[in-house]
């Protein structure tokens, strides 16, 4: 029997296949599906610092609209008692997913800035979560901010929601840091106690017949995966065993999750794929890996995991080549798609 | 000082006890009571408990008959039961109450008493309505102020119990419902010793049960009913002594005593007043200044009205009166006198015609009407009523408040006397906008003294007739003794302007009295300031010694994250300058109250707010003023000097705020008012106002067709009518095959436009260059409005395009016509207003409308203005608003008068044939007035009749004077129905399907705003599932009625479902074929509201959703179209999940933030309704019915005939 088991942020996992934050794992019934279907653990959608502020002030804004204007209706709206503001409601869903499922769940706050929301991260350890992942995402946009500005700032983030808990924090960054090997390196430092690689910038599009900028979310593709293995490979061996890392984007089927075991995260996590197939793909997935294990004699996925890191493969300086030639002269092969 | 001093008002007092003491609360919104029943469904959605444990059934009816109906029944199966409502709402329910007293049943119906409509609507309190009650036999006890709505709220349902005759519980609307003041609330153990259970359970007891079945209700005949009906006496001579025993009882608990009459003044008073509710308070200030000053008066406060308690009325008044002044907030026209004083009239004569005669001479006794619709009263209009009590020869009948010069009733007003304030009173005034939150800040800051000090506090609030750019005026007093005077501040020792502008146009610093404060919300520092000011404002500072303070609070707003709300900046400012609290400590309270308000919506809103409270006062400036006032400018004038007379001598007035001072003589008598006033009202409340670019401009026509206020207008024109034009007016080649060489403009007007946004939403035309700059962007008012006022009177005397040029069926067509519809005061961003103003575009010149009451209603009619407007003939839609419940029957009642006119006016034309003119007479009659150029043909025919007829002499000149007279009713009139969903769908339901059903030519125009939108946002069966509303706290569970399938059901009435944003071609055909159609017509229209929480700018954006979500499916159901397919589904099919849809709202989104799991059930069954929908409506697209009707209807002499089955005859 092939044994799936990892270990990620200090968490014994059943299967290295996790489900990544996505609408998919706000709602009970589909995470129910999702542990059904085997998930190693549960990552929940990002608690966003805008939606919180958003929420609080538009709906004031809307509900006091009107008021007080003309003596008929000094008012709209029923006095409502209790709210639930959108960090409130997100921690009873995490709750009602941690009376509900036995796999971990794995809460996640997007964050912009250090401030009162921090609180927050306290709030989903409290309410249960078996880890936090904290998702710094950001558009560098401001001209009068320097490279070493953000990171410090971002570190400095990374240190208050690492003040605020005890539970297992991991780091999901953005690939567009200059030094990304030193920068993981200064996340560890100030307090993760993993990487999630990497954050997907949802991209705003041009809508052609109306003029507007729209936000459009693409599910990610297979080739997407290639960053994180690179990334994963590398810091694997310079940041030792005990930081998890966790490969994410592009991963849609089992021989991905192979992949990532293999340049050495603990855990793979999906998104698009599950979005696209349904939870029950997870099961499909383990299948897969299963059977690609089997084929080759691999025992687990402990066996695997580093396998082919920078440090374990056969050629480690292709991790860090920038590929131009080896990618020029695959042009014309059909077998290789080129993104 | 109350030992439990919380500040509330009359409602909220009211409505805790009738809460607390109720098993089955039925309710239906009204103005002012609505609040009462908002309170009550607000408790039972939050699960608070009754007296015994249980929460109450809250239910809204269809209407206030159907409240009483639903109380009845309750009643009768022996549960504990209440209502609240006014006017109106009270007259619905006298048929039940009759019911309800005739068979002795314990009942409280709790009253905002309110002006019942005659010559005009009034929201405002009288006693009209609770005086139309007085002859059901329900036991009447008025409450005169905030502390006694509470107190007799308890003693009422109490004494209901005990006497089994029911109470009609009443209070002033506005003046004591809407008033804020600190009052000793009644705790669960004044209740419990009031109202026994033995009560309770004798009531119980008396319910219909099966297992002890009688019957009620029966039917009886001459022989005894006459008996039976006085069979009740002795439970009626019982109540008074009922009702004093409670009331003692409530004097031993509470120390707060009560008599049926109540007197106060000298003993030996020779003039004393009967007064009853909130008026008392200023009557007895006035009596205490008049004593004070040793003369010998009295005021009696009459508590119970019914039964008349004669016995204690004799008894309080002094022996040594001699005159008695009776006054009356009604008027009874015919009757000797008004209710009050008859019965004290009589009380009097039957006493003195007693063994015992009280009095050694009888008093005279005068009768004064006062107050009506909220008049005020103050001690300046009562003094002159005891001076008028001292005359040798007094007024009998006599009214006090106002000035009537036609049948000279009225006393003066003696403007010099006053009563002192008493020593340690802080009166204060604020004039701010509804949208600043000054009203919201000033009811925290009496909750904050009156809650947390020793000083009482009284809030009462003036808010505007416009539902746009409303200006509010807040009266705060606070004091060292419990605050009586009813009536608004006029030396005010702080007085307040939140908005700099106002300045102009209000006479803010008459409300200061010497060496008041004035703090001014101001953009100028204290160094510049004062050469900005108009020179009356710097006389009356400088007159008044007023020390003026000035800060800059919009800056602050902004600075600090809180946008346009001023208040949190104004507040703590108030409170450094009046010294009412230790400015620490009232910091300390004000954040402590922005905590307890907003903290339950997170901390963004709690932080903002504090960090705005502590950058206030920091930035306060003391200004130092010159000896004398150094401005030229003077006020803004009101209207402009070529305003007709009726403008300049009333409306002028009005707009002033100074409508108190006209006369009877100015107002006309039977409610008659010119159409076209708003124009003269120039408000300027715009911060941005669109501006055109020609260069981007595509002559689309979506920016004129949804502006809600008919501030944008589209103008076609031949080059050489705007030859003298000015080089800064704006026009471009009109691109159209019909108009080729013609010229197009689109203009602004400046003044009216209130900035809402919805034009630039829809623009549809970009720049090439730079996306952002639309063919019409918003740009700040005050650079642009100078250019564009001169745009706009330029562009205003353009004449319009003849009618006939071009076609109608298009949006472009219809936006060159000119709109008889035209700022209103509705809400900017309404979504009702677009579909009027189309309307009048359409058929204006030739439209009769009946009009709901409602947002319509009171934004297309109270005074000063109103929107409703004729053309450069002469000739718009002519309007009338009858009642909330029976529009569509006022409106049939419009179209069976014109149908018999047209019939009365052929008959006389074809007889008066020979002396007119065949020829003439054949054009008129032959006329099928289809098009423009028809109608107009017939409007030249008519014209020319007209003249041949007023020459005619001898036997005919009788019939041609007739005839004259009804002659235009030959020209095809539409009859438009008009009201929104809460009329159509609820109250105004039974007699729209009534009309409907009748095959008769009207046109129904729902404004479905899917909420009763003008009381502020109750449920109506239009609301949709997962809606949280008032009355619907809890997010309705049920599904929305389809009024247009019960419609379409009667197969010979023309339907369409619109919405102009989704698409304003089909809104615009679904009009004209509903006044093509010559039976009925119902067109239910989606109106975005400010009820639904959304972004008005983005209303029309929210429609384009509601109907791409498949919420609001568009169709057309064409009932002429023989063997086709009559069922036009006019939208596509769903492209968007109607979860999404909900989320962008506030009526739903709130749900999800309340009661999540209930949002998501309700969220899911709103996407089945919809999918539900769409299928059942596909499958209708595709049928094919042959639809029986006329086949030429057109054709037939009467049209009202069309549309009707061909063997229907009429029964």
């Amino acid at each position: 029997m092939i044994d799936l088991t990892t270990h990620y942020l200090g968490l014994d996992l059943r299967s290295p296949i996790v489900a990544s934050a996505s609408p998919l794992t706000r709602d009970p019934d589909t995470v129910a599906r999702i542990e059904a279907a085997g998930a190693g653990a549960i990552v929940l959608p990002s608690l966003f610092e805008e939606e919180i502020l958003h929420d609080e002030l538009e709906l004031s804004r809307a509900l006091e609209a009107g008021s007080e204007h003309f003596a008929e209706a000094l008012d709209y709206f029923p006095a409502v008692g209790d709210f639930a503001d959108a960090g409130e409601r997100y921690l009873t869903d995490l709750e009602d997913l941690k009376a509900r499922v036995s796999v971990p769940v794995i809460g996640s706050l997007n964050a912009t800035s250090t401030g009162g929301w921090v609180r927050y991260a306290k709030l989903i350890a409290d309410a249960g979560a078996d880890a936090l992942e904290l998702n710094l995402y950001r558009v560098a946009a401001d001209p009068g901010r320097s490279a070493e500005d953000m990171e410090a700032a971002d570190l400095d983030v990374i240190a208050a929601v690492r003040a605020e808990i005890a539970i297992p924090l991991a780091v999901k960054l953005s690939p567009y840091y200059s030094a990304m090997a030193n920068f993981a390196d200064r996340a560890v430092a100030a307090g993760a106690d993993g990487l999630v690689l990497f954050n997907r910038f949802y991209q705003p599009d041009l809508d052609l017949d109306t003029l507007e900028v729209v936000p459009r979310v693409e599910l990610s593709h297979p080739w997407e995966l290639r960053l994180p293995l690179r990334w994963i490979a590398i810091l694997r061996p310079q940041l030792g065993p005990d930081v998890a890392l966790a490969a994410t984007s592009g991963i849609a089927e089992g021989t991905d999750v192979v992949k990532a075991l293999m340049v050495g995260a603990d855990v793979a996590m999906m998104t698009s794929a599950l979005l696209r197939e349904g939870p029950a793909h997870i099961a499909t997935v383990e299948r897969q890996l299963r059977d690609w294990m089997d084929a080759r004699d691999y025992e687990s996925a402990t066996q695997m995991r580093g396998s082919a890191s920078h440090a374990t493969s056969d050629d480690p300086s292709a991790f860090e080549r920038a590929n131009y030639m080896k990618t020029l002269q695959s042009w014309s092969s059909p077998s290789v798609a080129s993104p | 000082m109350p030992e439990r001093g919380e500040c509330l008002d009359g409602n909220e007092a009211a409505a805790r006890v009738a809460y607390a003491l109720s098993e089955v609360i039925a309710i239906y919104p009204i103005t002012p009571a609505s609040p009462m029943a908002e309170h009550a469904d607000d408790w039972a959605a939050a699960g608070r408990p009754n007296l015994w444990g249980l929460v109450p059934e809250v239910v809204e009816m269809q209407s206030e008959g159907g409240a009483a109906g639903a109380l009845h029944g309750a009643l009768q199966k022996g549960a504990l039961g209440t209502t609240f409502t006014a006017s109106q709402g009270l007259l619905l329910m006298i048929p039940n109450m009759f019911k309800i007293a005739g068979e002795l049943t314990p009942a409280v119906i709790h009253v905002a008493a309110r002006t019942v409509a005659t010559h005009a609507l009034s929201i405002f309190g009288d006693h009209s309505d609770v005086m139309h009650a007085r002859t059901t036999g329900w036991a009447m006890l008025a409450a005169g102020s905030v502390q006694e709505a509470q107190d007799f709220a308890l003693v009422a349902h109490a004494a209901t119990l005990r006497s089994r005759v029911p109470f009609l519980h009443f209070f002033d609307g506005f003046r004591t419902s809407h008033e804020i003041n600190k009052i000793s609330l009644l705790d669960d153990d004044d209740l419990r010793a009031l109202v026994p259970d033995a009560d309770v359970i004798a009531h119980r007891e008396r319910g219909m049960t099966p297992t002890h079945p009688v019957v009620r209700g029966t039917a009886q005949n001459p022989d005894v009913f006459f008996q039976a009906r006085e069979a009740c006496n002795p439970f009626h001579l019982a109540v008074p002594g009922v009702v004093e025993r409670v009331m003692d009882e409530l004097a031993v608990r509470t120390g707060r005593r009560y008599g049926l009459v109540d007197y106060h003044g000298a003993a030996d008073a020779d003039r004393v007043i009967v007064v009853m509710g909130s008026a008392a308070g200023a009557v007895e200030e006035t009596v205490d200044t008049l004593n004070a000053a040793g003369e010998r008066v009295g005021l009696l406060r009459v508590r119970l009205f019914h039964p008349f308690p004669v016995e204690r009325l004799i008894a309080a008044l002094p022996p040594t009166v001699r005159s008695i002044a009776v006054l009356d907030r009604t008027k009874e026209p015919g009757a000797v006198g008004e209710p009050m004083y008859l019965e004290v009239v009589g009380a009097i004569a039957e006493a003195m015609d007693s063994d015992t005669p009280p009095f050694a001479r009888t008093p005279r006794v005068l009768g004064g009407r006062y107050g009506l619709s909220s008049k005020e009263l103050t001690p300046s209009m009562v003094k002159p009523v005891f001076d008028e009590l001292a005359a040798a020869h007094p007024k009998r009948h006599f009214t006090v408040g106002i000035y009537d010069d036609v049948t000279h009733l009225s006393l003066p007003i003696d403007r010099g006397f006053h009563h002192p304030r008493p020593p340690g009173e802080v009166q204060a005034v604020f004039i701010g906008l509804g949208s600043d939150g000054t009203v919201g800040a000033n009811k925290s800051s009496v909750k904050i003294i009156g809650e947390s000090t020793e000083l009482w506090a009284q809030g009462y609030f003036v808010y505007d007739s416009k539902k746009a750019g409303s200006v509010t005026v807040s009266h705060l007093r606070f004091g060292p003794e419990p605050i009586r005077s009813t009536y608004l501040i006029d030396d005010a020792d702080f007085v307040a302007c939140h908005q700099f502008g106002l300045l102009d146009k209000m006479k803010v610093l008459e409300y200061a009295k010497p060496g008041a404060t004035f703090l001014l919300n101001s953009p100028y520092p204290a160094a510049t300031v004062w050469d900005t000011l108009p020179r009356p404002v710097q006389e009356q500072l400088i007159d008044k010694r007023v020390a003026f303070w000035v800060i800059d609070a919009d800056a602050v707003a902004r600075e600090t994250g809180m946008g346009n709300r001023i208040n949190t900046v104004m507040q703590p400012c108030f409170f450094a300058l009046s010294g009412v609290l230790p400015p620490d400590e009232a910091i300390t309270r004000i954040k402590a109250s922005v905590e307890q308000a907003y903290g339950r919506r997170g901390r963004a809103v709690v932080e903002r707010n504090s960090a705005a409270i502590d950058a206030a006062v920091d930035r306060l400036e003391r200004v130092s003023m010159p000896a004398d006032a150094t401005s030229v400018r003077s006020m803004a004038s009101t209207v402009a000097d070529d305003a007709p007379e009726f403008v300049r001598q009333v409306t002028a007035i009005l707009l002033a705020g100074d409508g108190d001072l006209l006369p009877v003589s100015a107002l006309p008598a039977d409610g008659t008012f010119p159409s076209g006033t708003a124009r003269y009202e120039k408000r300027a409340i715009a911060r941005e106002i669109p501006i055109w670019d020609p260069d981007i401009c595509i002559d689309c026509g979506k920016c004129a067709i949804v502006c809600p206020h008919a501030t944008i207008r589209m103008k076609v024109f031949a080059p050489e009518a705007v030859a003298d034009a000015p080089s800064e007016f704006l026009s471009k080649e009109f691109r159209s095959k019909d108009l080729p060489g013609h010229r197009l403009s689109i203009q602004v007007a400046p003044d009216d436009c209130t900035g809402c946004g919805v034009c630039v939403d829809v623009c549809p035309a970009k720049s090439k260059t730079e996306v952002r700059h639309k063919a019409i962007n918003m740009e700040p008012a005050p650079e642009h409005r100078d250019l564009e006022r001169r745009r706009w009177d330029y562009f205003s005397s353009i004449a319009p395009l003849d009618r006939g040029l071009l076609p109608h069926d298009s949006v472009k067509g219809s936006q060159v016509l000119e709109p008889l519809f035209e700022f209103s005061g509705a809400c900017a961003g309404c979504g009702e207003t677009p579909y009027l103003k189309l309307v009048t575009q359409l058929f204006g010149d030739r439209m009769i409308v009946a009009n709901a009451t409602g947002c319509s209603s009171i934004y297309g009619a109270n005074l000063p203005t109103t929107p409703w407007s004729a053309n450069a003939e002469g000739r718009g839609p002519a309007w009338n608003n009858s009642l909330f419940e029976d529009n569509a029957e006022f409106g049939f009642g419009m179209r069976l008068a014109l149908d018999a006119q047209r019939q009365q006016a052929t008959a006389l034309l074809t007889r008066l044939a020979p002396f007119v003119g065949d020829d003439l007479v054949r054009s008129i009659t032959d006329n099928a007035q289809e098009t423009e150029a028809e109608i107009s043909a017939q409007r030249t025919a008519i014209a020319a009749l007209r003249r041949r007829l007023s020459g005619l002499e001898g036997p005919a000149a009788a019939d041609a004077a007739h005839l004259l007279a009804l002659v235009d009713n030959l020209v095809r009139q539409g009859v438009w129905i008009i009201g929104g969903d809460g009329w159509a769908y609820d109250i105004g339901f039974g007699g729209l399907d009534h009309v409907l059903s009748t095959g008769r030519n009207v046109n129904i125009l729902v404004l479905d705003t899917e909420v009763y939108s003008n009381t502020g946002g109750q449920a109506s069966k239009s609301t949709p599932r997962g809606a949280v509303a008032k009355f619907a706290a809890a997010g309705k569970g049920t599904g929305k009625k389809d009024l247009g399938a019960i419609a379409r059901a009667y197969g010979n009435v023309y339907v369409a479902q619109i919405a102009m944003g989704a698409n304003d071609l089909q809104t615009t055909k679904a009009l004209l074929e509903a006044d093509a159609w010559p039976g009925p017509s119902l067109v239910i229209a989606y109106s975005t509201c400010i009820a639904h929480g959304i972004d008005m700018s983005k209303s029309m954006s929210h429609q384009k959703d509601a109907v791409k979500s498949g919420y609001w499916p568009l169709y057309r159901f064409q009932p002429t179209e023989a063997d086709s397919q009559p069922f036009k589904l006019d939208s596509h099919r769903p492209s968007m999940p109607v979860p999404e849809f909900l989320a962008s709202q506030t009526r739903f989104a709130i749900l999800e933030r309340t009661n999540p799991q209930r949002a998501a059930l309700l969220a899911a069954l709103a996407q089945a309704d919809a999918d539900e929908r769409w299928r059942y409506y596909e499958q209708l697209a595709g049928m094919h019915r042959s639809v029986p009707h006329v086949p030429d209807a057109e054709a037939l002499p009467d049209l009202d005939m069309g549309g009707r089955y061909e063997d229907e005859e009429e029964t």
